[in-house]
């Protein structure tokens, strides 16, 4: 039924299959706006926020997606800006695609989830109209609303390759103009994308009246804000090739050689193994200079259901382990290895979101006040996971109208 | 962080309580509630939700009978005075919150706060409230709503503002007077309701003013000195174990 519009030289599953999958996409999507009206009907009093967490499972989704997303930017910095001098990044073509629409999957749906989170989103542009300079958060409303808009740019090719589309003489003009200029939107949003990253991460490392959160470090920015990048692009090109390794198995097909997988652990093997040092490291300074010049001791802010095992997680299982996994060559050979190690890798970057988000808030720092407990209702639990869905219709939309992947047709020569 | 200092002036509101003097009557708590048109909630028991510009704790030394022990201890907000910035007003992203360098009083912009929260992850106090419900109030009370005092809408942060309505009065009424409207002596509600005295406010930079003396009292101690958030509350208390509970301590 919609033959015409499948890339050429490849197959694709039934229309009735497809149209299935999509129909109960939908309804996860339906789930989460309904969920979405009720909160801007009714208020934020329906989430399981309040006034000691103030920000929960949104913001730490919004975090981690973020930071999942960045083998966007990291991807094109890589392609675009180094592989002329590093010959073996030329791969990373193969996979450029699928990142680019991982990245606008993830920056739209965290814009869209943040629409709900704030208490009033019709204000939300007074971050530009009213900016504090001094705020990381306004940092970071200026850069992620700008490389939300690199990334529709940089979808947008993608997009008129489409078969039908790129019949249409001016738009297959246009798209091929893009192409040529990719450059420029690939650089312009590695910097934006370093900028916003690293003030996510500074958004916590400055509340110098919070010790969990609070770091020192260069001039106006805190460790955090470097941390928070390196996490950032040791974990994104991560989660780029396990949803493409998640699509061959759904697929059943190669989409992309084993030379870019190889690439990509290589590259997060180092890049999760120079975070990982770093940030044991920051938290080693942290425990035994800072923390204890507030009078505290570290062993204070570890209280159950928050305890020490996230600390072991984020640090021990989901950093050193991945990174001695897919630094030596011979582990990362085994595949079950490699993308077991890949999706550690991306779990440690979320657990540590999630620990700046919701385990800071729990801590009390006055003396005579208390842990408390965060449970998100399933008005937050909706929006959530629609994101998610979202995300697998616009890859499934995607990886059926456009050719994603340039090796497919080689890669699959009995379609 | 720049530490880069603001130009701060000779006025520089602030508070002292004394502990020693307050009977937990809550007076001070009521006063503000309505002094500054604070909504009800349907239930004001859920206390992580409850709007509350002066928040009253309970201390206690830990003992048990007949060694036990417990103060009272209301908790405004603390118009932090740290160099260049408030642990808040350093974060909003809009400057929905700034400190009024003229006067040190922290104040907040209800028409411009977008509802972040940045601001109240930023306070170690608890000092800020979020308006998760449109406000109400009883019917009667409606119409005994201040009229110097705005009322909030949903989905934004709210504070202690020392009273700054009250302030503007003051001033207004001094410039009529040809009097200096500059460090102009206000009370705010809970210092007026408090029947014991126990809550002295003033301009902490003025030598002879009661609560720049009362801030330099043996007895006198900051809720969380340590962090360098530099509060404008002082607290007085002649008992070891209440000062000990103002901050954390490796000892």
């Amino acid at each position: 039924m919609d033959k015409d519009l499948i890339p050429e030289g490849v197959k694709r599953c039934p229309f009735p299959v497809f149209a299935l999958w999509v129909l109960i996409i939908l309804a996860v999507i339906g789930w989460g706006v309904y969920a979405g009206i009720i909160i801007l009907w009714k208020g934020l009093n329906v989430t399981g926020l309040n006034n000691v967490f103030g920000f929960g499972l949104w913001i730490t989704a919004d975090l981690g997606v973020i930071a999942l997303g960045a083998g966007a930017f990291f991807s094109g910095f890589l392609f675009y800006g180094l592989s002329r001098w590093f010959k073996s990044l030329k791969e990373i073509k193969k996979i450029i695609n699928l990142a680019v629409i991982i990245g606008f999957i993830c920056y739209t749906g965290a814009m869209l989830v943040l629409a709900l989170d704030i208490g009033q989103p019709i204000r939300g542009w007074f971050g530009y109209w009213h900016a504090n300079v001094h705020s990381m958060l306004t940092e970071v409303i200026f850069c992620i609303t700008c490389y939300c808009m690199v990334l529709i740019i940089e979808y947008i090719p993608i997009i008129l390759e489409n078969r039908k589309l790129d019949q249409i003489k001016v738009l297959h003009h246009f798209g091929h103009n893009l192409h040529e200029i990719m450059i420029v939107f690939a650089l312009t949003g590695t910097f934006l994308s370093f900028f916003h990253q690293g003030s996510l991460g500074g958004m916590w490392g400055v509340l110098f009246a919070r010790p969990f959160a609070y770091r020192t470090g260069f001039l106006i920015w805190p460790w955090t804000f470097f941390l928070f990048i390196s996490s950032a692009i040791a974990a994104g090109p991560a989660f780029t090739a396990l949803i493409c390794k998640l699509l061959e198995t759904i697929t059943n097909k190669k989409l992309v050689d084993d030379s870019v997988y190889e690439l990509i652990a290589k590259l997060e093997g180092w890049l999760l193994a120079i975070y990982i040092t770093l940030k044991i490291a920051d938290t080693l300074y942290w425990a035994f200079k800072t923390v204890p010049s507030f009078g505290l001791k570290i062993s204070k802010f570890y209280h159950d259901p928050y305890g020490f095992w996230l600390l072991v997680l984020e640090l021990g299982i989901c950093g050193i382990l991945p990174a001695i996994l897919l630094v030596v060559p011979k582990l990362r050979q085994n595949n079950f290895i490699l993308f077991g190690a890949l999706f550690l890798d991306c779990v440690g970057v979320v657990v540590n979101r999630f620990v700046f988000t919701v385990q800071t808030l729990s801590i009390p720092v006055l003396p005579f006040e208390k842990f408390r407990v965060y449970i998100p209702t399933w008005q937050e639990w909706a929006p959530t996971i629609a994101m998610i869905a979202y995300g697998m219709l616009i890859i499934s939309l995607s990886y059926r109208y456009l050719p994603v992947f340039p090796r497919e047709r080689e890669l699959n020569p009995a379609d | 962080m720049s530490k880069k200092e603001h130009e701060k002036s000779s006025v520089r509101y602030g508070m002292v309580i004394d502990l020693d003097k307050c009977t937990g009557c809550m007076a001070c708590a009521v006063a503000c509630q309505e002094e500054n048109n604070i909504s009800f909630l349907k239930d004001d028991s859920i206390k992580t939700r409850s709007i509350n510009w002066m928040r009253i704790y309970k201390l206690e030394n830990g003992k048990k009978y007949p060694e036990h022990r417990h103060v009272i201890l209301p908790r405004p907000c603390m118009h932090c005075d740290s160099p260049h910035h408030s642990p808040c007003t350093f974060v909003c992203p809009v400057n929905a919150t700034q400190r009024d360098e003229e006067t040190g009083i922290v104040n907040q912009v209800y028409p411009r706060c977008i509802g972040c929260r940045y601001c109240m992850a930023a306070c170690p106090y608890y000092a800020r409230n979020f308006n998760w419900w449109d406000p109400t109030w009883p019917k009667d009370m409606v119409e005994m709503l201040n009229p110097d005092v705005s009322t909030r809408m949903r989905g934004v942060v709210e504070k202690c503002t020392f009273c700054s309505h009250r302030l503007l009065k003051a001033k207004d009424k001094a410039r009529v007077n040809g009097e200096n409207p500059k460090g102009i002596e206000y009370t705010p509600a809970c210092v007026e309701a408090c029947p014991t005295g126990a809550i002295v406010f003033g301009n902490l930079h003025d030598p002879e003013s009661e609560v720049a003396k009362l801030s330099k009292d043996k007895r006198a101690f900051r809720l969380l000195e340590k962090l360098k958030t530099e509060p404008k509350v002082y607290y007085l208390s002649s008992h070891e174990w209440v000062r000990k509970q103002g901050d954390n301590d490796l000892k």
